[in-house]
């Protein structure tokens, strides 16, 4: 049976994890909620009704069925904000986890395989890098960059390379060893093709892995800096700016920290089964 | 543990420290606001802008601030904070303690609840607790210290459990003529208990959140290494002995276990010192992470580099300390 498991395809062997079913179906359900934004939402996300301010949920007394969730400080529909705040939170995530995987593999293939001096000035940055408090460091250059999305995108990549960069250092050396990486230096094919060609494919499940992990990271990083009113201005809803103004207001409205925090940690739980997953299905040590 | 390799660390240390500053340096100096024009209001004249600039060094070229900046550091001197106007070294060093207490109980908390995790799962090794400490384990790491901080507020909020304060380091009611600024020490020796409670009752949600992360990778790592130490030679014998499955795991097993724990422990403990800049914001706890948020807020440019700096020294002491304790916990390593 082991070894019919083993020779069944890997897509199919993916939808038989568990992880891989219950992370990537509420990601799916995610992708989907931001894409149809415009259309699902009930009402306009920045639209203000000081009329209608700090209306409980449509379950609790005093609600309304118009607002779901109900509304925040300024009026605002909840539910209308977290639809909205989904594509923040997603954008942020894949192009923060592109960016520092990016980085991060490229110094991490040339550490790894190149060695000598190359890899001691790279592992030294790494070192100097992890000395860094990683928030502090975040908080404090997206200060410097000004606010706005590419400034999150850009502290969450230059902060997290490291990440990957240790990771994919390590498993090309361990490649570099493997007979495949020799009989290519033997037939003359030149060092860049090795590394793009050879090397990086067969660390490319790793780095899926690493790459799931790495958005549910930049996920709660955006929603703290949203906290912290570093992230984007307020006229768009990110989840982290909602549980900000919901801490402010805590006491008189605690239903407004709720519905965000839950859908911060639903999609970093999703992220990390999802990661957890691929990695029992991509990796041949595990997977025995 | 030789001199030499103790000597080899320290001198190792010194070139990460240059570079964190270099690092800081850059980063401060392409902020694209005035920190001047922002502290010093819409009335100020050219000229006073202008004084302001010379008093904190920011007219000259960027090669001779860097000059000085290199220079004062090498002398402990981080200059003035703008936006407190007072020396950000005695800031840092008054609000430090703070930090330094919610720290160390949180640590104590997180091994607490960790080796406590470790140990039931040990103890029911493949029976349905140990399943369940794995899952929780699993659930409290993916969850960061932020948002155990807003949680545990939110619990707090709806179950309006108002004797668990969620802002502040001690209640308003009691005064408390301080000599340190370690409270909780200083309120254990001169026996004011009121204080102590009421700094201990203060600390338990913000120690909690920056504890819970912590705990789970405790749990995870000594509960593998218990596991692996319950299948030695010495555990048999213990059995063979009579002794009862809790006194094994808990005493023999455990102290063979501890060292990949306290290496590991003592690498994460980093984490849990840069989370503070958050719980603290969060709870309003007056330590250096609180401080430091509001620094950037205020873009006081002194006291952000202040702040940074420190905290990147205390993240290189805690992992030198990590490395020797390592060395000396692990016999191989003594005299490597």
């Amino acid at each position: 049976m082991a070894e019919l498991a083993a020779t069944r395809p890997v897509w199919r062997r993916a939808t038989e994890n568990w992880r891989i079913r219950v992370g990537g179906g509420f990601l799916f359900f995610l992708v989907a909620v931001a894409l149809l934004a415009p259309l699902i939402a009930p009402h306009d996300p920045i639209d203000q009704d000081l009329l209608l301010q700090y209306l409980p949920p449509a379950w609790a007394d005093k609600g309304e069925a118009a607002h779901i969730f109900g509304t925040d400080n300024l009026g605002r529909d909840i539910l209308s904000r977290l639809i909205y705040g989904a594509r923040i939170a997603l954008i942020v995530a894949v192009c923060a986890a592109l960016a520092a995987g990016l980085i991060g593999t490229t110094l991490g293939l040339l550490a790894g395989y190149i060695g000598g001096w190359v890899d001691q000035a790279i592992s030294r940055l790494v070192e100097i890098w992890m000395a860094f408090p990683a928030v502090l460091l975040s908080i404090v250059l997206v200060a410097v960059m000004g606010t706005g999305l590419h400034s999150v995108i850009i502290a969450i990549a230059v902060i997290d390379w490291t990440r990957f960069c240790r990771v994919v250092r390590a498993e090309t050396m361990a490649q570099k060893a493997q007979d495949y990486v020799a009989s290519a230096v033997t037939i003359g094919l030149p060092r860049r093709r090795i590394l793009v060609r050879e090397i990086l494919p067969n660390v490319m499940p790793l780095l899926l892995v690493l790459l799931t992990l790495e958005m549910g990271i930049a996920i709660i990083v955006e929603a703290i800096l949203s906290y912290v009113g570093l992230s984007l201005s307020s006229e768009f809803p990110t989840w982290g700016s909602m549980i900000g103004a919901g801490r402010q207001y805590v006491n008189q409205a605690p239903w407004l920290m709720v519905a965000p925090i839950a859908m911060v940690i639903a999609t970093v739980l999703a992220l990390n089964a999802l990661g957890d997953g691929l990695k029992d299905t991509l990796d041949p040590v595990m997977r025995k | 543990m030789s001199a030499g390799f103790l000597l080899k660390r320290l001198i190792l240390a010194i070139p990460t420290l240059f570079g964190v500053a270099v690092i800081v340096f850059v980063l401060l100096r392409i902020v694209p606001g005035d920190p001047i024009a922002m502290m010093i209001g819409p009335g100020a004249t050219p000229a006073d802008i202008q004084q302001l600039r010379a008093t904190y060094g920011l007219d000259k070229s960027i090669g001779h601030q860097f000059l000085l900046y290199v220079n004062d550091l090498a002398q402990g001197r981080f200059g003035t904070s703008i936006s407190m106007r007072q020396d950000v070294m005695e800031l840092i060093l008054g609000r430090l303690p703070v930090t330094i207490e919610l720290c160390v109980m949180a640590m104590l908390a997180a091994m607490g609840i960790g080796g406590a995790m470790a140990v039931t799962g040990a103890y029911y090794r493949g029976r349905w607790p140990e399943v369940g400490i794995d899952g929780l384990a699993g659930f409290i790491l993916a969850i960061p210290d932020f948002l155990w901080a807003l949680l545990f507020i939110l619990f707090v909020v709806i179950l309006s459990l108002s004797g668990l304060p969620i802002s502040g380091r001690i209640s308003h009611a009691i005064s408390f003529d301080a000599v340190t600024n370690f409270y909780l020490l200083e309120s254990l020796l001169r026996l004011r208990f009121n204080v102590l409670g009421s700094v201990l009752l203060h600390m338990v949600l913000p120690a909690l959140s920056l504890a819970l992360p912590l705990a789970a990778i405790i749990s995870r790592v000594l509960k593998t290494s218990l596991n692996e130490a319950m299948t030695q030679d010495y555990v048999q014998l213990a059995r063979v002995k009579g002794f009862t499955r809790f006194r094994i795991v808990a005493r023999e097993a455990l102290r063979n276990a501890l060292v990949p724990t306290v290496t590991l422990t003592g690498v994460q403990f980093t984490f849990l010192v840069g989370g503070t800049v958050l719980v603290e914001k969060i709870f309003s706890y007056p330590g250096i992470g609180n401080m430091a948020i509001d620094a950037v807020i205020n873009r006081d440019l002194p006291l952000i580099q202040g702040l940074v700096l420190t905290f990147a020294v205390l993240f290189i002491a805690i992992n030198l300390a990590v490395d020797m304790s390592y060395a000396l916990l692990n016999p191989r390593m003594r005299h490597g």
